[in-house]
């Protein structure tokens, strides 16, 4: 049963006001400001944007609301691409992610339980070493003359240089290596609940060991499965650091070009009205996340 | 139990794929030649002049401020927030926080970054403060997000702790604050440790949101790690990860033996 | 509604008074209207399967719920708003809810520190709560050090050290075995009588309502089904609920045939035969009414004589308890009653067997009229 602070009311009022008041001011609010810089029009000036407030006089506010850089975003092709392309590259490598983590996280929610813990904490421990350096290691291992190709050449397996570095492929080497826990994870929460005699009682009922996972594990795992691959899916959608490092110029993300529209062409309208748009977009799949976490809450209790 | 053959070969090349680049880094750290990749000799050198580049060294030691002031507060936020969602009485206010709580958890760092500064910028035009991005901006950036993570961490805990131990003190005479520091905090004290270095860890990592809300002189150790392998390998670098990576080893083996003599010493003591 | 209470003075005022209490939470009523009254000294028991509503009582006496409706006094002053911390009132929790990072020690004095008594006192109290308890060798231990009993009583010495004037007790006995249980019940008993302090008890268990308590409230349905002694209310239960909850009990239904000064005489066509039953409210000819009797209470003849109360019947089963056996009775209407009977004889004269004949019969004031 709940327990119910019912007798000290004014302590329960400041201490819910101040998470509220802090993520108002630090996280909702800053969300308006962005809805509002993206309908400024640049200037050359610091900051680099005109007020909306034009004008205040006679009582009369004179606001200038521009919508040229939704329109922009709509008619040039580059940032419908930039979207698409990054809608791509999340959905491959959420399923790539789910293709490695799954077997992972299936193998040690099956492990005798004193392995249960130590498997885990291997799994989160690079998470505590820089993001940052490990994609960087991956260039070390994916260039030219890297060590991915100095291995194969010496093994004879190839004559010439694979080219992976700056390729889509050394994109989705980075985000699923960089990912993997955020799947392996809930995937785990969900898989070590299974309860074995239903395994057991599947295959008392004439059903083969693939037949069992296809049709009692998975079926079962899919929420700890969803919301494994939102929590991947949602903020590889606006990646910055693996496709900059990884991808090339040639490589297309929104997360890429709003960083340039930003710092290179200090466009901030425009970067402002990029956000907004990846924000509408990853409304959809952030009910869904919250959808299969408060079904995972009702499981728990 | 059956071990599949398929399944462990899975997790061992899974486990492989995960600590092969760390591996490397470790390795080419020790790289006489400065094409890290390619092997000419055993050599610490590249220790030597990580420690005595100024820029990486001011960096960290900024970021080592930023990452415990940060986690700090986020400590206090996330817990704040956990007793809230736990236990508080269901109500439409609890579920918005809830969902507005989970969003930094997923929200691309673009986003937050951006957002963030145009809200310092606008601030500052209507009061004045913060007087210019630095440190306080990027140490408010970075207990906002993990405020988030924290709330996660503390929450599974006070979920799963016996409600009737803070109905007891009540009843014994302490009202809910003394209740709370008395009884509730040293029982969840593991997990706000846990949050707090959680905290600690992304803050250190964090580069997107710390080059938006950063301004001149307030560079952290992220920013010039980025600004240098952009340009491509780099040996100091190799240094700086194998550096890394060995402080979190430690730390790793040392709280893991802590934990085990603790274990020891109490099954001892029982009857 | 007044009974006799053994070693109490009821003209005193209640130390608890419970005043048109309601709980309820959305459509559901945990605990409906209850009006009931505490006195000093009592050990006193609410009784009920789980849903009574038993525990939320007893939770709204502590604080930890508030009512929906109704007021609480507690030594004549209104408590209902008064946060748990400053009640007089301590409670030992089912799950005994020990502080699991303090020493036993620390545990007892939490609630005395709060108090802001001094430290001599403290340890003066503390040791004596120790001695109490007989847990003086644990003192350093944590409570995963100790075993499930010995963390029973830390919990009861934890909530006694303040010498609250009420102690609130949930289920004190649920997690014992039945020896040990057995046993503290009556080391329970005597500490409440050597205090002198009120023993409020929740249990599902009757024999521990019985063997522990002053009185017994009897509660279903977030309702009191009856207030008594525990002898009162096993004699003379008042409902059929109340009847087949403690112990076994006989009910014949039947329709009363006439009115006589103490007594009523019922026809019982369940028992093919007229009853009589010690009675002191007048009922009306023709009303519906059980009778109920305890097995115990049957006593066996040689032969039917003239009059009320006798029932003839064939033995359909034994069963034998040790100390005692259980008979189980067809009469010819086809009920089936329960007739107990102490072994008292030994083995080799055994009285009964199966598919022998008896006839049985009581005294008219060995059975209760229930109307409901």
């Amino acid at each position: 049963m709940m327990q119910r602070f019912e007798n000290a009311n004014w302590g329960k009022t400041l201490v819910a006001a101040v998470p509220w008041l802090w993520l108002g001011l630090f996280f909702i609010l800053p969300f308006l400001f962005v809805l509002k810089i993206s309908l400024a029009e640049p200037q050359l000036a610091q900051p680099p944007y005109q007020d909306l407030i034009r004008e205040v006089s006679d009582g009369v506010v004179t606001l200038v609301l521009n919508f040229g850089n939704y329109q922009l975003l709509l008619e040039d092709s580059l940032y419908i691409n930039a979207l698409l392309s990054s809608i791509k590259v999340a959905a491959i490598s959420t399923g790539f992610a789910i293709l490695i983590g799954y077997p992972m996280a299936y193998g040690i929610a099956r492990a005798p339980t004193h392995w249960r813990l130590p498997l885990l904490m291997l799994i989160i421990l690079p998470f505590w070493t820089s993001f940052l350096i490990r994609v960087y290691a991956w260039i070390g291992i994916l260039k030219g003359n890297g060590l991915l190709n100095q291995a194969l050449m010496g093994l004879g397996v190839i004559d010439a240089p694979l080219e992976i570095l700056y390729t889509p492929t050394a994109v989705y080497i980075g985000i699923v290596y960089s990912y993997l826990p955020f799947i392996v994870l809930p995937l785990y929460a969900t898989l070590v609940r299974l309860d074995e005699s239903l395994l057991e009682a599947a295959a008392d009922l004439g059903c083969p060991p693939i037949r069992q996972f296809l049709l009692v594990t998975l079926p079962l795992s899919l929420p700890g499965l969803i919301a494994g691959a939102m929590l991947v899916f949602i903020p590889v959608m606006g990646e910055f650091v693996v496709p900059d490092l990884l991808g090339g110029p040639d490589s297309l993300m929104i997360g890429k070009l709003m960083w340039s529209e930003f710092f290179s062409n200090k466009d901030w309208p425009l970067a402002s009205s990029l956000a907004a748009i990846l924000l509408m977009v990853l409304v959809v799949p952030f009910a869904l996340l919250r959808h299969m976490e408060r079904k995972h809450e009702e499981m728990d209790q | 139990m059956k071990r599949s053959p398929f399944l462990i070969s899975a997790m061992i090349l899974g486990y492989a794929f995960l600590y092969g680049p760390i591996v490397s880094l470790i390795v080419y750290s020790f790289n006489d030649s400065r094409l890290v990749t390619v092997w000419s000799g055993f050599s610490t050198k590249w220790y030597g002049e990580l420690l005595h580049n100024e820029q990486i060294l001011s960096a960290a030691w900024l970021s080592i401020e930023i990452a415990a002031v940060s986690a700090t507060i986020a400590t206090i936020l996330g817990t704040l927030t956990a007793l809230v969602l736990v236990r508080f009485k269901q109500s439409r206010m609890r579920i918005a926080l809830d969902t507005v709580v989970a969003a930094p958890l997923v929200m691309p760092e673009v986003i937050i970054g951006l957002s963030l500064l145009l809200l310092f910028i606008s601030i500052e035009q209507l009061i004045g403060w913060p007087a210019g991005r630095g440190q306080t901006t990027i140490t408010i950036a970075h207990s906002t997000f993990a405020m988030a993570y924290i709330t996660v961490v503390v929450r599974s805990r006070l979920a799963h702790m016996d409600q009737s131990l803070e109905e007891a003190a009540m009843d014994l005479g302490a009202h809910p604050l003394k209740v709370f520091f008395l009884i509730t905090m040293p029982i969840i004290a593991p997990s706000l440790m846990a949050g707090w270095l959680l905290a600690f860890t992304l803050s250190m990592d964090d580069l997107i949101v710390a080059s938006f809300v950063s301004g001149p002189g307030s560079t952290t150790l992220p920013m010039v790690v980025y600004s240098s392998v952009r340009l491509g390998v780099s040996p100091e670098i190799n240094a700086l990860a194998t550096i890394m990576v060995g402080i979190v080893g430690l730390s790793v083996v040392i709280a893991g033996r802590v934990l085990y003599k603790q274990q020891r010493s109490s099954l001892a003591k029982e009857i | 509604m007044n009974q006799v209470v053994s070693n109490l003075v009821l003209d005193e005022e209640p130390i608890v008074k419970i005043e048109g209490v309601t709980k309820s939470f959305g459509s559901v009523y945990a605990v409906d209207d209850i009006n009931l009254q505490i006195y000093r000294g009592e050990f006193f028991s609410l009784l009920g399967g789980s849903g009574c509503g038993k525990t939320t009582l007893l939770r709204m006496l502590a604080g930890f719920e508030a009512p929906t409706q109704g007021r609480i006094y507690i030594d004549g002053k209104d408590i209902t708003d008064v946060p748990p911390y400053r009640r007089p009132i301590n409670m030992m929790f089912q799950s005994y809810a020990l502080f699991p990072h303090m020493t036993v020690e620390d545990n007892i004095a939490f609630g005395l520190k709060q108090e802001g008594m001094p430290a001599e006192g403290i340890k003066e109290r503390v040791d004596e709560m120790l001695e109490l308890v007989q847990v003086t060798q644990f003192k350093q231990r944590k409570p995963h050090q100790l075993s499930g009993g010995q963390r029973q009583r830390v919990a009861l010495a934890r909530a006694l050290a303040k010498h609250p004037r009420i102690l609130l007790l949930d289920e004190p006995l649920g997690a014992l075995d039945k020896k040990l249980r057995e046993k503290t019940q009556f080391e329970l008993v005597n500490i409440q009588q050597s205090l002198g302090i009120t023993f409020i008890v929740v249990t599902h268990d009757q024999e521990e309502a019985m063997t522990m308590s002053n009185r017994v409230a009897l509660m279903r349905d977030g309702r009191i089904e009856q207030i008594d002694t525990p002898r009162m209310i096993y004699e003379f239960p008042r409902s059929r609920y109340a009847a087949s909850f403690f112990g076994s009990i006989n009910l014949f239904s039947g329709t009363v045939t006439d009115q006589l000064d103490d007594a009523v005489n019922v026809y019982s066509e369940e028992a093919g035969a007229a009853l009589q039953v010690t009675h002191s409210h007048p009922l009306a000819i023709g009303t519906d009414v059980t009778i109920a009797v305890r097995p115990e209470k049957l006593r066996l003849i040689p032969e039917v004589i003239d009059g009320p109360n006798m029932l003839q019947g064939v033995i359909a089963e034994i069963a034998y308890l040790g100390d005692m056996s259980t008979y189980h009775i067809d009469l010819p209407t086809g009920k089936r009653i329960q007739f107990t009977q102490s072994n008292s004889q030994p083995l080799a004269e055994q009285p009964f067997d199966w598919g022998q004949m008896v006839t049985l019969t009581w005294q008219p004031h060995a059975a209760t009229v229930l109307t409901e």
